[in-house]
């Protein structure tokens, strides 16, 4: 298979044609929400007349700005305390080789077993106490600590592998350990940074169960919470509710297709360890 | 994994096991792990064994009965029994297709870095959208009927059907994140030298009995990760199933996730859900743990 043989062409066509049906729910969302309402083809025919008054109903009717712009703090402001936080901890747990080192991260470890809905719920009324519900406060703080086990479990399992002669010259410099950690060590670990930042952004973006319980009511929405209304109001006006979801999926889409080799890449190693 | 690697030290070097300090830096960290996380879930634990509703500052200790009682009511097991079918079913096929995707792709055809980025562009997107997306594609009037049609399929409601729903929703994961067990697999195969895919896959005799005990055991630690993600993803599945069906119809599509949910929050039995919840967690630490174990061994047997 080193030059490119008749069974390369077969296989490339297959996998065209695999990739065309994989593609053909994506195609009808576009084609969809370009045509006006009473379209008289199919759902897989192209639009009879192409219209974008669907995006601009969507967009004022949808309130999709507001929760664009939640949406965006919630992830970032969790996304940064995560990544300071669990890079932190994982600088002891991976360095130390004590036995309460390595108790203290089978603790970390314990929470990718727990499934979220069981702490989720005692946690309301925790929420409730502290008057944070229905801010996105909330959300950050629970994000946090839900994806702090996997964030430390992706830098522990970095950092050991990182050779310490680093730390030691900046040791024998005289450096403290905060500033060998921010000077030396976390310019080191940018590869892994770039994992937890990508994994920890599609997932705190994409959940939709937290936000439904903690922003409920609130008037407060980030955007699967916002779709889910959305839809629930214009359900089965379908030209308009695809144009819908194509704005709330458009952010985290563009991101993919900018950085689509650094997203897939950080899938494949993050996943790997 | 790169768990059981240790960090290479040199002789004579610093150790910073010495280092006073040092375990600060596991504070932030710890704290809010433990308020987020930790506590909360023995709080829930905890609260399985009352009566409360989660209104009423008034709760009672009732020992065993919310278990006794989801072990009693058909309900809660048909959604034990609708969440292992989801499961199973994507840990099978979702891994399947994702693999022959991976090994289309680790090709030379031209194409590659191109369908590589459309096979895992579902995976990236929120699961409410495509449960909305292929609620409209299933429907009566929908893209998939008008399919099928071609071939002379008659019309069904995929959806609407208790026969069909659970299967129309394993289609909808699959789709979704056939491309993410691609990656992973992927990684995996550029790992491995060429000439070893390559001597499995070319020569006519028994491609696949040559794929099955040459490449196989190279993609073990793959095979361990993806089947452990899509079965732990499975177990906790919601929100394509609460867009898509919300449980229905009768009940043939409800799961222990939206079971939960409806008990806890919408029928106003804060304890019972609490304790469908503790099953879930139960369930999932025993398949996720019972997975790690046999197929680390085999790791390791075949390495």
């Amino acid at each position: 298979m080193q030059r490119y043989t008749w069974k390369t062409g077969i296989l490339e066509a297959v996998m065209i044609l695999t990739a065309v049906v994989f593609f053909i729910p994506l195609y009808v969302l576009i084609v969809t929400a370009l045509k006006e309402p009473n379209d008289p083809g199919g759902s897989l025919a192209l639009p009879a007349k192409v219209t974008l008054q669907n995006f601009a109903d969507a967009w004022n009717q949808g309130h999709l700005g507001n929760a664009l712009g939640n949406s965006a703090i919630v992830t970032i402001c969790s996304v940064v305390i995560l990544i300071v936080f669990s890079s932190l901890a994982a600088y002891p747990l991976a360095r130390i080789t004590k036995r309460w080192s390595k108790l203290a991260f089978i603790g970390f470890m314990i929470g990718l077993l727990l499934p979220f809905q069981l702490a989720l719920i005692p946690l309301y009324q925790t929420m409730r106490d502290l008057h944070l519900l229905g801010t996105v406060w909330a959300l950050v703080l629970f994000y946090a600590g839900l994806q702090m086990p996997f964030s430390i479990f992706l830098y522990t399992g970095f950092l050991r592998a990182l050779p310490i002669e680093y730390e030691e010259a900046a040791a024998i410099d005289g450096a403290g350990l905060l500033t060998t950690f921010w000077r030396v060590l976390f310019p080191l670990l940018r590869p892994i940074t770039g994992t937890v930042a990508i994994l920890n952004v599609i997932t705190i973006w994409n959940d939709f169960l937290t936000p439904l319980l903690y922003l409920s009511g609130s008037g407060q929405q980030t955007v699967p919470v916002a779709i889910y209304a959305f839809v629930g109001q214009y359900v089965s006006q379908w030209n308009l509710v695809f144009a819908g979801l194509i704005i709330s999926i458009f952010p985290i889409l563009l991101v993919y297709f900018l950085l689509q080799k650094t997203v897939i890449q950080g899938f494949a190693s993050g996943l790997k360890g | 994994m790169a768990l059981d690697r240790p960090a290479r030290r040199r002789k004579g070097g610093i150790d910073l096991n010495g280092r006073r300090g040092l375990w600060l830096f596991l504070i932030p960290a710890a704290a809010i792990y433990i308020f987020i996380v930790l506590y909360p879930s023995i709080q829930g634990a905890a609260l399985s064994f009352t009566d409360w509703n989660g209104l009423d500052p008034v709760k009672n200790f009732i020992g065993w009965d919310n278990y006794v009682k989801l072990f009693h009511d058909p309900k809660a097991l048909a959604s034990v029994w609708h969440t292992l079918v989801i499961a199973i079913t994507i840990m099978i096929v979702q891994n399947l297709v994702g693999l022959l995707i991976a090994l289309g792709v680790n090709s030379k055809i031209k194409s590659r870095n191109v369908l590589r980025v459309i096979f895992f562009a579902p995976a990236v997107i929120t699961p409410v959208a495509t449960g909305y997306l292929w609620q409209n594609l299933l429907g009566q009037k929908g893209a998939v009927n008008e399919f099928l049609s071609f071939f002379g399929v008659p019309p069904t409601t995929w959806l609407g059907d208790q026969s069909t729903a659970i299967w129309a929703i394993c289609v909808v994961i699959i789709w979704q994140f056939a491309g993410y067990s691609m990656v992973i697999f992927l990684a995996n195969l550029q790992g491995i030298p060429r000439e070893i895919i390559e001597a499995s896959m070319v020569d006519g005799a028994g491609p696949i009995r040559r794929f099955w005990s040459i490449v196989r055991p190279e993609l073990a630690p793959s095979i361990t990760i993806n089947l452990m993600l899509s079965i732990i993803g499975g177990l906790k599945i919601f929100d394509q199933v609460w867009v898509m069906t919300g449980g229905g119809p009768g009940g043939s599509t409800e799961t222990m996730s939206t079971f939960l949910y409806k008990n806890a929050f919408q029928f106003g039995d804060f304890a019972y859900g609490i304790a469908i919840a503790v099953v879930l967690a139960i369930l999932v630490g025993i398949i996720s743990g019972g997975q790690f174990v046999i197929l680390g061994r085999q790791n390791r047997g075949s390495k």
